[in-house]
């Protein structure tokens, strides 16, 4: 089990005909990912070749429109890597076809672009992934992004994060504990995006095959307190969290549109506290995630039951 | 990307937002010529600098006639100010806004922001106009009225109403101060703004209701279909560093340690600047070189981190993830070469081919040290800059 997707997953790519559209479609395809067509408007009827490194070739359909992929191929997820300006119109196209899951990786869309997709998608049966985000992999079974595959390992601890290198680090430090991971979920960077930290956290409360989670938030916004409260009230598995940005001084922007302290709120420290207080442990540096999780598995018994060998 | 308050209230006149008459002047003559043209008997003299807080350090001057205008421009142009925003160095006032004075009869607050809680553009408005709203809502939270904006229909008559009774405009001018706030949320859509902030709103004696300070910040994200904001774009009021960083797409930001950062990846680059602190370093910047390490980047990132006196050595702490590390290390070895680093330089490399990319490191016959994990660089770096 797992949260999102799943080796049975259909997926399609809007902008499959692009560089990095192309690319990273190719990396789901070497990693096992059910790959089965991409839109790309102007370029419907042809079809895009891929030559994989286990030497096998794959041909995928191209479409015009999100509706006609859906129709032909079955796809229920779709994941963006069109450019900024084009990527709130292609995120509703996909909403409008009925997809479960509509994942964009696609960094830099303006805010206000990002408010209307919002109020477009209330009501639809789709759920959103970032804007500005790694993507969501299940390891073994299906990677839907620009994460490394090679770092993840089947298991059973959820990892959620607002930071695409800080979850390779998270994921990189529990495989080399031999400690496997049930879905890794990067909800991405921006101020205005799809799936907030509890959204995640409820499926990983619910999926049968996760023991323990990691929540990694940075400063800007308040969903980390947010997610703490929901943790405290609701979730019965352990989480264990970091918060980056701890040195970054307010008032400015750090990388992501997402990740600044404005008028005294979204700090590092009130972020620390409240997880704290709500019985969250918090690894004191990066660098301590996977231990901090490991010590608290070792303390809930749940240990054994999360190791890969 | 920020404006200036005579930029702001240009653009926002656009949109039939009430702002004083004024210009802008770059001398004592201009300014001088600006009074003359507004004609009124009482005029105001304020310095332009993107930072809030110039009433309380002396950048704005009440000028009774047309002698007192000059005098206070002299005095401000060239005038280092130092706000609670400009940090211990001040910024040096370039431009000055002219402005009609007025009657003012109480002042009030109007601020747009983007909640990330609901999703939505919201207004907020109190009554406790000339503050900082950050202290109105630590004091006197109640004080504060906001209007959640639903994008499909804008702001409502209705709700701009109710934002004007609730922070008691007198009646006869409820009417036009929700008219200012249609207006003012319509500029903010239209110009893709992060921030507007009208700091004070003011009711005056003639009976007009109008934006005395206009604070406009607007979505690095969209400045792509706002080629007329880009245009006000002033160098002069940004880093150095950052500007030429953002040439080459790199995001940095200048700090006050001693201990260069170059990361990939916003998150991972905060992360580093806390683990360099953690062990008791100083970092002396935020750098994200992105996705792709090359060498052209890690050079110009290099160049960029040394222009910085402070620097006494660099942290490289890369996670390659789909790049591949021995390509990471040649990028950064002939990086080194061709800066001629004479500094400490630790290099973490993560992801595939990891091996290959440490042996290019040792095998450089640079002074390079390599490290197996992000605590074990920064615990390097920081006793090497000691």
């Amino acid at each position: 089990m797992s949260i999102l997707i799943d080796k049975n997953t259909k997926v399609i790519t809007q902008g499959i005909t692009g560089a990095t559209g192309k690319f990273h479609t190719q990396g789901a395809l070497e990693y096992g990912t059910q790959m089965v067509g991409g839109v790309t408007p102007g370029k419907g009827g042809t079809q895009i070749d891929f030559e994989l490194d286990n030497g096998s070739k794959v041909s995928l359909p191209v479409f015009n429109t999100v509706q006609d992929a859906v129709k032909e191929t079955g796809a229920t997820v779709s994941v963006i890597y069109v450019p900024p300006a084009f990527a709130a119109d292609s995120i509703m196209e996909a909403v409008d076809a009925d997809m479960d899951l509509v994942i964009c990786i696609t960094e830099g869309i303006p805010v206000l672009d990002m408010v209307k997709v919002k109020r477009y998608m209330e009501g639809k049966k789709s759920v959103l992934v970032g804007p500005n985000c790694p993507g969501v992999i299940t390891p073994g079974e299906c990677k839907i992004g620009i994460m490394p595959g090679y770092i993840h390992t089947p298991g059973h601890v959820g990892v959620v994060s607002r930071s695409g290198t800080l979850t390779y680090e998270a994921v990189h430090q529990l495989t080399t504990r031999n400690i496997g991971q049930s879905s890794a979920v990067g909800i991405g960077g921006d101020p205005v995006k799809g799936m907030e930290f509890i959204d995640v956290l409820k499926r990983f409360n619910e999926d049968p095959d996760t023991y323990a989670v990691i929540m990694i938030g940075e400063i800007g916004g308040t969903a980390e307190e947010e997610a703490a409260e929901w943790i405290k009230a609701n979730m019965t598995k352990p989480v264990v969290g970091f918060i980056g940005g701890q040195t970054a001084p307010p008032g400015k922007r750090m990388g992501h549109a997402g990740a600044i302290i404005s008028g005294g709120k979204g700090t590092a420290a009130e972020k620390i506290a409240t997880m704290e207080r709500c019985g969250i442990q918090v690894a004191p540096t990066p660098s301590d995630m996977g231990a901090t999780l490991v010590r608290v598995l070792e303390e809930q018994g749940l240990l054994e039951k999360c190791l890969t060998k | 990307m920020n404006i200036h308050e005579y930029q702001g209230k240009e653009v926002l006149r656009q949109y039939g937002v009430a702002v004083p008459v004024g210009k802008v002047a770059f001398t004592p003559e201009e300014a001088v010529a600006a009074a003359k043209e507004i004609g009124t008997a009482v005029s105001v003299v304020k310095a332009q600098i993107h930072a809030g807080g110039r009433g309380k350090a002396g950048g704005v001057k009440i000028a009774k006639n047309v002698d007192e205008v000059r005098t206070y421009a002299e005095e401000l142009l060239g005038k280092v100010l130092v706000t609670h925003q400009t940090g211990p160095e001040g910024k040096e006032v370039k431009r000055l806004l002219i402005e009609q004075g007025c009657d003012i009869k109480k002042e009030y607050y109007v601020g747009i922001v983007v909640d990330r809680a609901t999703g939505c553009v919201v207004m907020m408005a109190s009554e406790e106009g000339g503050t900082e709203i950050e202290e109105v809502a630590e004091k006197t939270p109640e004080k504060i009225f906001k209007e959640i904006i639903d994008p499909a229909v804008g702001l409502l008559p209705f709700q701009a109403t109710r934002l004007a009774y609730a922070i008691n405009i007198p009646n006869e001018l409820v009417r036009k101060a929700a008219k200012f706030m249609i207006s003012l949320y319509t500029a903010f859509v239209d110009k893709d703004c992060s921030i507007a902030e009208i700091n004070p709103l003011v009711v005056t004696g003639d009976g007009d209701v109008m934006a005395l300070d206009a604070k406009l910040n607007f979505d690095s994200n969209a400045l792509y279909r706002h080629n007329d904001i880009l245009e006000l774009r002033d160098l002069d009021e940004e880093d150095e560093k950052e500007i030429e960083a953002s040439k080459f797409d790199l995001s940095y930001i200048a700090l006050d340690g001693n201990i260069g950062c170059m990361v990939n990846g916003a998150g991972l680059a905060m992360a580093t600047m806390d683990i360099i602190k953690h062990y008791g370093g100083d970092p002396a910047n935020f750098l994200d070189v992105g996705g792709g390490a090359t060498t052209e980047k890690v050079t110009e990132a290099f160049k960029i981190i040394l222009s910085d006196a402070k620097v006494k050595g660099i942290f490289v702490n890369i996670f390659g993830g789909i790049m591949r590390c021995d390509v990471i290390a040649n990028g950064v070895v002939e990086a080194a070469k061709q800066v001629s680093l004479d500094k400490p330089l630790v290099v973490r490399l993560e992801g595939t081919n990891v091996e290959l990319g440490k042996q290019i490191l040792n095998e450089s016959g640079l002074n390079i040290v390599s490290a197996d994990s992000m605590s074990d660089g920064a615990q390097k770096i920081v006793s090497l800059v000691k």
